[in-house]
């Protein structure tokens, strides 16, 4: 298990290493930065100052240099835009974005674990059947066009829910969330189901999927013989091994969440880091573009580092070479 | 022979399942609209000669205002909103359908010269493809298309380079399986170039799975584009795909002028929701241990 853990942790730095030079590659063969910072009507000669004082004249392999210390020190420029710290724009924005994503996995898993298990345990019935039809629905649908209509409707139409902003945010924990205020629950139901969508119906064919496989099983009806009520045999005995493949889903469909979540921000105009990324695009605001992106890849690396983890708790016949 | 008694059964089955025959049907629609659509329309919604500010932001025709030249209603610039869903159809399905084949035969190629040959080629290409798979589609078809700028041959690098890779893994896994078998065997020892190997005999022996992948995979790369459109760096606004409609349709939903962005939406969906029961329907033929 030690080793196991150590090679992984080997591993994700080398990941996070290939993304830190894909970006940099990326980001120095697409259009001259340095034009991001002059003014229009500069000279030749303030091009060349201009250059020299970011960097950009020097060979690419010193420039990626300098960027690597950068990445590890933390220290990514600032904001071609807001003149602050990129870094610290991006952490400004973060708690707004995982709290939805936090909730709209919440919301999935709440709906897609008992819908998946009762559609696998009865296959055939027409309950089933209709939820496996809406499920298949709910992949086919752009995320970003189900906001818009439900902000058409329950917004615009009845003006049940705002649709837009964050609400009210409280301080729980000393972290400064909109889930701590009324307001801002009222603000984040729309957005968060609008993203949980597509995970809601991924999460419910897996879990249906593992369900269908684990009736047959001959543990299940020995359970059963044993005397364990139909309910126990399912949640407790079923569930808990359907559940092995929705688990690596899972963290694959948090990574999906932080990435749709972009689209969501910007719908709602919630004010995460996904809409920051969105706006910096439009702007061409490079710093805050590679913060944002080192900043998922490291997170995406944690959750699959994780996973594999978990994956030898939730099932001890898999053992970690 | 094998192949000919597998799609015999496919058929026989299909003709038993209503969701297969749905399927079908709402892609046979799609098929139609792509193909005689434009010729059906009055408008050609791109043809700014043919436009007409006067009216602009008409309702649908069974809302009062409505006007029988423009059934769906029509955009601000008096563009008729059928018409421009006709042709936005046309620009999503080139894309998904295009970019799917290119992904299958890059992924292809390179799950083969994976499994095939081992050592070091393999080890490079599944290590890229175990990076990348570690990160959502979405967010580097995002990060491709904001280095690139909009356009469609953008779109189609980014998403090819997003969609090979599970064709890489595959076919190298059963091109794994098939190199140890007695007829490649025989073929090496009857002196065939490792090329002709591949391709008279591996190639044929791993694409049934593929199909399924490759089904589904035009619709969550026409949610991908739609994706990418709405947020302004997909297709530019001289060629619409039905994700671009929706965005500008986005703007004015606030106005109340839902019918600009309602429509693009259900054709997305019908379009893919009928990918999806087809590709399921496969699935299951193709897979029978996961009946």
């Amino acid at each position: 298990m030690f080793a196991f853990t150590i090679r992984r942790l080997i591993q994700m730095v080398v990941v996070l290493w290939a993304v830190s030079v894909i970006v940099f590659l990326m980001m120095t063969f697409t259009g001259d930065p340095v034009f991001m910072v002059v003014p229009i009507d500069a000279t030749q000669g303030e091009i060349d100052q201009a250059r020299r004082i970011l960097g950009l004249d020097r060979p690419m392999i010193v420039q990626y240099g300098i960027f690597l210390s950068g990445l590890l020190q933390g220290d990514f420029g600032l904001s071609y835009v807001f003149r602050q710290p990129a870094f610290d724009l991006i952490l400004e924005r973060l708690p707004a974005t995982m709290e939805m994503v936090v909730v709209a996995m919440v919301i999935a898993t709440v709906l897609a674990i008992p819908l998946g298990v009762y559609a696998g345990a009865n296959p055939g019935k027409p309950l089933s059947r209709l939820i496996m039809s809406g499920s298949l629905l709910g992949v086919s649908l752009p995320g970003f066009w189900v906001g818009m209509m439900l902000i058409w409707v329950l917004a615009v139409e009845f003006r049940i829910f705002p649709s837009s902003g964050r609400g009210d945010i409280g301080t729980v924990l000393g972290v400064e969330t909109s889930l701590a205020t009324a307001s801002g629950w009222h603000h984040i139901i729309l957005p968060a189901f609008t993203l949980s969508v597509g995970t809601l119906a991924i999460l419910l064919r897996m879990t249906r999927a593992g369900m269908m496989e684990v009736t047959r099983q001959d543990y299940m009806k020995f359970a059963r013989a044993k005397g364990v009520s139909r309910r126990g045999v399912l949640y407790g005995h079923g569930l808990r091994n359907a559940l092995i493949p929705v688990v690596t889903i899972f963290g694959l469909q948090l990574g999906d969440l932080i990435a749709f979540a972009t689209i969501t921000e910007t719908i709602f105009a919630w004010p995460g880091m996904g809409k920051l990324l969105i706006d910096s695009i439009y702007r061409a605001d490079r710093p805050v573009i590679v913060v944002y992106l080192m900043l998922v890849a490291l997170i995406f690396v944690v959750i699959n580092f994780m996973i594999d983890v978990l994956y030898t708790f939730i099932d001890p016949r898999i053992t970690v070479k | 022979m094998m192949t000919r008694i597998l799609a015999t059964q496919i058929a026989f089955n299909w003709r038993r399942n209503l969701s297969a025959i749905s399927g079908t049907v709402i892609l046979l629609a799609c098929l139609f609209m792509v193909a005689v659509g434009p010729s059906l329309v009055a408008q050609n919604p791109y043809d700014v000669m043919q436009l007409n500010l006067l009216d602009s932001y008409l309702p649908p025709v069974w809302l009062e205002g409505g006007n029988p030249n423009y059934l769906l209603g029509t955009d601000g610039q008096g563009r008729d909103v059928l018409a421009a869903v006709i042709y936005g159809t046309r620009i999503s399905a080139l894309i998904g359908l295009s970019a799917t084949l290119l992904s299958c035969v890059i992924g292809t190629f390179l799950g083969l010269m994976a499994g095939y040959f081992g050592g070091w080629i393999d080890a490079l290409i599944m290590r890229v493809a175990d990076i990348q798979l570690s990160f959502p589609s979405m967010l580097i078809a995002l990060f491709l298309m904001s280095a690139f700028g909009t356009g469609i041959d953008k779109i189609l690098i980014s998403l090819t380079a997003v969609g090979w890779v599970v064709y890489a893994r595959t076919v190298r896994g059963s091109t794994l399986g098939e190199r140890q078998r007695e007829y490649v065997q025989a073929a090496r020892v009857a002196g065939l170039r490792d090329a002709a190997i591949i391709w008279r005999h591996i190639l044929p022996n791993v694409m049934t799975p593929l199909i399924v992948v490759a089904t589904v995979q035009v619709g969550t790369f026409i949610l991908i584009e739609a994706s990418l459109s709405f947020l302004g760096v997909g297709v530019p606004v001289t060629q619409p795909s039905l994700g671009l409609l929706i965005k500008n349709g986005f703007d004015v939903l606030f106005s109340g002028l839902w019918w600009t962005s309602l429509f693009p939406g259900l054709m997305i969906m019908a379009m893919v929701f009928g990918i999806n029961l087809l590709g399921d329907f496969l699935r299951d033929e193709l897979n029978p241990r996961l009946k």
